[in-house]
C-alpha cells in the first residue's frame, strides 16, 4: 500500500502495539504529527504533550521500566533532541527499552548548519543501544522493527531514530507485517542470520550451570546479589524467588534489583553498598559464595572492586558477556537471561539451609527508626506503604529521599520502582512517574523527589493536570540539596557550598497555580491524613513535607572505602 | 598488581556504512584505551569493512574491549591475531631530502637493501615506499634521518591469520599456522 513515510511510522508502531506515546512537535517532525489528525492516529495512539522534551523522555523511560514494554518518545530536531539526551543517557544506564523518534532537517539542508540542525546521532552514540539516520524512504520500516527488537532483545536498551524530514514526506509501499514474523524478514533477519549477535539471547551453557551447582554444594555461606536484570527479565522474578528459597540463603539487592524479593521477605538483607545494610554489607564481607545475579557491581556497590567479596568465591551470572570480570573479578560465570539461567538451576539445585550463617548475618543490628514529633523521612515511605497497602509504584530523583524510598518502602514485584540508580538524574521521577501511571491505570503511582530535583522538572506538573494523571508528588523539602550536603557535612568539614535551597516557591501554591490541589505536613499524622485524600481523589496532587535539614542517609560508606568500613552507622 | 602492557592487535569486520568507523573509534576512547595504529578498508564484500587496530593492553582489557566491540551492531566479527599466528604489515612512505648525486645514490642504496620501491623523485627529493613491520620501517627511518626525512607517512598495520583460515572460522588447529612462518 502506497503512503507518506510520516504514515510508515505510525502503522510500524501500530505493529508494535503501542498504546502511548511522549513527545513534543515541531518544525521537521510536522509530517509526522499530521498524520495524528490527518489519518487519525491519535484514536489509536494516545499521544501524551508534556511541557518540556525531557519530560517526555522519562516519562516514556517510566512507562518502559513499569510495564516492561517498550516506551516511545517524540522530539524535533535541534533543541528538541538535545533535551532528550539526558533522558537517553538515564534509560541506557538502567538498561531500559525506549524507542526515541526524532526528525532531522531535510537531506539538502544536512551539514548546513541549517536551523534546528544538529548531529544528534554522533551525540548519542555512547547513550544508546544503536541508533540510525534514515535517509533511504524505503528502509524506514524495516528499521523502526529493527529499533524496537534491538531495545527490548538481550540486555535492554534506549535506540533512537533519527528520519531527514523530507524522508517522512516521501511515499513508500508499505506492507503490514505482524511483529511475530519480523526477525524473519528484512534487515533484521539479516541481522539475526550473522553469527555473532547478542539479539539473540545465548541458551546457558549446562556445564556452567553444573559447575555452579557444585560450587553451591561446597559453600558453607552463600549469599546472593540481585540486581536490575531480574526486573528486566520477563518471568525471572518467580524463578529467583524460588532459587532463593530453595537455597534458603540471604539475599541482598542493588538498588535496581528492588522488587525481586518482597521487602519484608525473611531471606532479605536490604539493600548492599554504600547506603547497603549492615546485614548486606557485612554479609558480602564474609561469605563463601557470592552469587551475583543481573547486577554489574557499580561503583556503588563495590567501593573497591578488589576488595569486594575478595575472601568468596565470586559467580556472575549475566546476559551481557561484557560485563563479566568489568569491575570484579569473578570465579565463574554463566552467560544467560536471567530466568532461563535460574529456571535451569532450580530443576536440579536441591533444597539447602544454613541456619548459623544466617542467623550471624541477621545478627546485626540495623540503624534504629527515630520517633518523635517531627516527620521522618522513614515514616513517609512507612505511610505510603501503609495507605496503598504497599501497591504503590515509587518513582524518584536522585540523591537522599531516593536511597530512603529504597531503604524502607517494601517493594514486592518488578517494575514497582522506577529510579535513576546508574544515571542519578535529578527531575527523573515526576516524569517517570507520569509514565508508570499512565502504564498502570488504577495502580497508585507516588513522585518521591526532593526540593532541589522537584525545582528542575516541576513543568510537568501542567501535563499531569491536564491529562488527569493520578501521580501523587511528594516532596521531601529538606530546604537543602540533602546528599550533597550530607558529603559537605562528612567529608568537606561542614562547608555547605551553594547547597542552601532556601528560596521560593511555595511548592502547594506553585501546585495551585497548575491546578492542582496540595498540602503541608509536618507531622505523620497529617501526611497520612493528606495521602489518604490525595488517592481518594484519583488526580494528581502534590504533598510538600517538611524534613529535617540535617537528616542523613543511614548506614554510609565513603568513597573508595571496602564496604565493611562504615563512616555512618 | 598491575600487568604488563603489550601491543594487541585486533581485525574487525564492520557494516561498510557511515558512521561505523567513528562508532568504534570512540569506544576506544570512552573506555580509555588508545589506539596506537588503525587501517580501515572494504574486504571481498562491498558490504563489509575490515578495521585493524593495534593497541597497547593487557589480556583481562583486551578481553573487555572485544566483549565491548561484539556489542556495537554494526561489527559483524572482533578476532585478536596473536603475533605467531598473523601476519603483520604496513606502507610507509618517505619524502627524503636528496639535492646532491651522491645522497641519492646512497638512498636508491638503502631502499633497494630494504627492497622498497622509489616512487617519486625530484630534483631535491625522492619518495620510497616501504611495506614491511615496525622494526623494518624503524630501521629504515633511521639510516634516512641523516639525509633529512622531510615527510613520512604510514597506513596503520594491517594484518591477517597465517594458514586457510579466516575471521569467520571458529575451531582452529595449531598446525595450520606453522608452514609459512619460517619463509615468508
Amino acid at each position: 500500500m502506497k503512503m507518506k513515510c510520516a504514515q510508515v511510522i505510525m502503522e510500524c508502531l501500530l505493529e508494535q502495539g503501542v498504546d502511548t506515546v511522549f513527545g513534543y512537535p515541531g518544525g521537521t517532525i510536522l509530517n509526522v504529527y499530521d498524520e495524528m489528525e490527518l489519518h487519525g492516529y491519535k484514536d489509536k495512539i494516545r499521544h501524551i504533550l508534556t511541557a518540556h522534551e525531557q519530560g517526555a523522555s522519562h516519562a516514556a523511560d517510566g512507562y518502559a521500566r513499569s510495564t516492561g514494554k517498550v516506551g516511545v518518545c517524540f522530539a524535533t530536531s535541534g533543541p528538541g533532541a538535545t533535551n532528550l539526551t539526558t533522558g537517553i543517557a538515564t534509560a541506557y544506564m538502567d538498561s531500559s527499552p525506549v524507542v526515541f523518534i526524532t526528525c532531522n532537517v531535510s537531506e539538502n539542508l544536512i551539514g548546513k548548519d541549517s536551523f534546528q540542525e544538529v548531529d544528534i546521532t554522533g551525540i548519542t552514540m555512547p547513550i544508546t543501544k544503536c541508533n540510525y539516520l534514515v535517509k533511504d524512504p524505503t528502509q524506514l520500516a524495516d528499521i523502526v522493527r529493527e529499533a524496537f527488537a534491538i531495545a527490548r532483545s538481550g540486555r535492554p536498551g534506549p535506540v533512537l531514530i533519527d528520519i531527514a524530514k523530507n524522508v517522512t514526506a516521501a511515499e513508500v509501499d508499505y506492507e503490514y507485517l505482524p511483529v511475530e514474523q519480523h526477525a524473519s524478514h528484512g534487515r533484521l533477519g539479516a541481522m539475526l542470520r550473522r553469527s555473532s549477535h547478542d539479539l539473540k539471547t545465548p541458551e546457558p551453557d549446562l556445564g556452567d550451570i553444573a559447575k555452579l551447582l557444585a560450587m553451591i554444594e561446597a559453600a558453607q555461606k552463600p549469599l546472593i546479589l540481585v540486581g536490575g536484570g531480574v526486573i528486566r527479565s520477563k518471568g525471572a522474578v518467580p524463578e529467583f524467588r524460588k532459587f532463593a528459597e530453595t537455597l534458603n540463603a540471604p539475599v541482598a539487592s542493588t538498588i535496581m534489583g528492588g522488587g525481586a524479593l518482597p521487602g519484608n521477605h525473611p531471606l532479605f538483607t536490604g539493600m548492599i553498598g554504600m547506603h547497603g545494610s549492615h546485614a548486606s554489607n557485612y554479609a558480602s564481607a564474609e561469605c563463601d559464595l557470592l552469587i551475583a545475579v543481573g547486577c554489574r557491581f557499580s561503583d556503588r556497590v563495590a567501593t573497591v572492586p578488589e576488595e569486594f567479596a575478595k575472601q568468596a568465591k565470586v559467580v556472575h551470572i549475566d546476559i551481557d558477556r561484557a560485563e563479566i570480570d568489568k569491575n570484579v573479578k569473578t570465579d565463574h560465570h554463566i552467560i544467560g537471561d536471567a530466568r532461563r539461567v535460574l529456571h535451569l538451576l532450580n530443576e536440579k539445585l536441591p533444597c539447602h539451609d544454613y541456619p548459623e550463617w544466617k542467623k550471624w548475618v541477621f545478627s546485626h543490628p540495623e540503624v534504629p527508626l527515630k520517633k518523635d514529633d517531627i516527620l521522618h523521612p522513614h515514616e513517609i515511605l512507612e505511610t505510603i506503604q501503609s495507605v496503598t497497602d504497599g501497591r504503590a509504584i515509587i518513582a524518584t530523583d536522585v540523591g537522599q529521599h531516593q536511597m530512603w524510598s529504597a531503604q524502607y518502602y517494601h517493594f514486592s514485584r518488578p517494575g514497582q520502582f522506577v529510579t535513576s540508580g546508574g544515571f542519578g538524574t535529578m527531575g527523573f521521577g515526576v516524569g517517570a512517574a507520569m509514565g508508570a501511571s499512565l502504564g498502570n491505570p488504577g495502580v497508585p503511582v507516588i513522585a518521591c523527589v526532593g526540593d532541589g530535583g522537584f525545582r528542575m522538572n516541576c513543568n510537568e506538573l501542567a501535563t499531569l493536570q491536564h491529562y488527569h494523571v493520578p501521580v501523587i508528588v511528594v516532596i521531601f523539602n529538606n530546604q537543602t540539596l540533602g546528599m550533597v550536603r550530607q558529603w559537605q557535612h562528612l567529608i568537606y568539614g561542614e562547608r555547605y557550598s551553594q547547597t542552601d535551597l532556601d528560596r521560593g516557591p511555595d511548592f502547594v501554591k506553585l501546585a495551585e497555580a497548575y491546578g492542582i490541589p496540595g498540602g503541608r505536613c509536618a507531622h505523620q499524622d497529617e501526611f497520612e491524613a493528606e495521602v489518604r485524600k490525595a488517592v481518594e481523589s484519583g488526580g494528581p496532587w502534590v504533598i510538600e513535607c517538611a524534613i529535617d535539614k540535617d537528616a542523613m542517609v543511614h548506614p554510609m560508606v565513603s568513597v573508595g572505602t571496602p564496604v565493611t568500613q562504615f563512616l555512618l552507622d | 598488581m598491575k600487568n604488563e602492557y603489550t601491543r594487541h592487535t585486533l581485525s574487525v569486520l564492520v557494516e561498510n556504512s557511515s558512521g561505523v568507523l567513528s562508532q568504534v573509534s570512540r569506544l576506544f576512547s570512552r573506555k580509555g584505551y588508545n589506539i596506537e595504529s588503525l587501517a580501515v578498508g572494504t574486504t571481498d564484500d562491498p558490504n563489509e569493512s575490515r578495521i585493524t587496530i593495534e593497541v597497547m593492553g593487557d589480556s583481562a582489557m583486551m578481553e573487555q574491549l572485544m566483549n565491548q566491540l561484539r556489542k556495537l551492531f554494526p561489527v559483524h566479527s572482533v578476532q585478536e591475531l596473536l603475533p605467531e599466528r598473523s601476519i603483520r604489515r604496513e606502507l610507509v612512505m618517505f619524502k627524503v631530502k636528496a639535492e646532491t648525486s651522491d645522497v641519492r645514490n646512497e638512498v636508491i642504496q638503502i631502499a633497494n637493501i630494504f627492497r622498497s620501491s622509489i616512487i617519486d623523485v625530484s630534483v631535491k627529493s625522492l619518495t620510497l615506499a616501504l611495506i614491511g613491520d615496525e622494526s623494518k620501517a624503524s630501521a629504515m627511518q633511521d639510516l634516512l634521518e641523516s639525509f633529512g626525512i622531510l615527510e613520512l607517512v604510514r597506513t596503520g598495520m594491517v594484518a591477517l591469520e597465517r594458514g586457510a583460515y579466516t575471521i569467520s572460522d571458529e575451531s582452529k588447529e595449531n598446525t595450520e599456522f606453522n608452514l609459512g612462518k619460517s619463509t615468508l
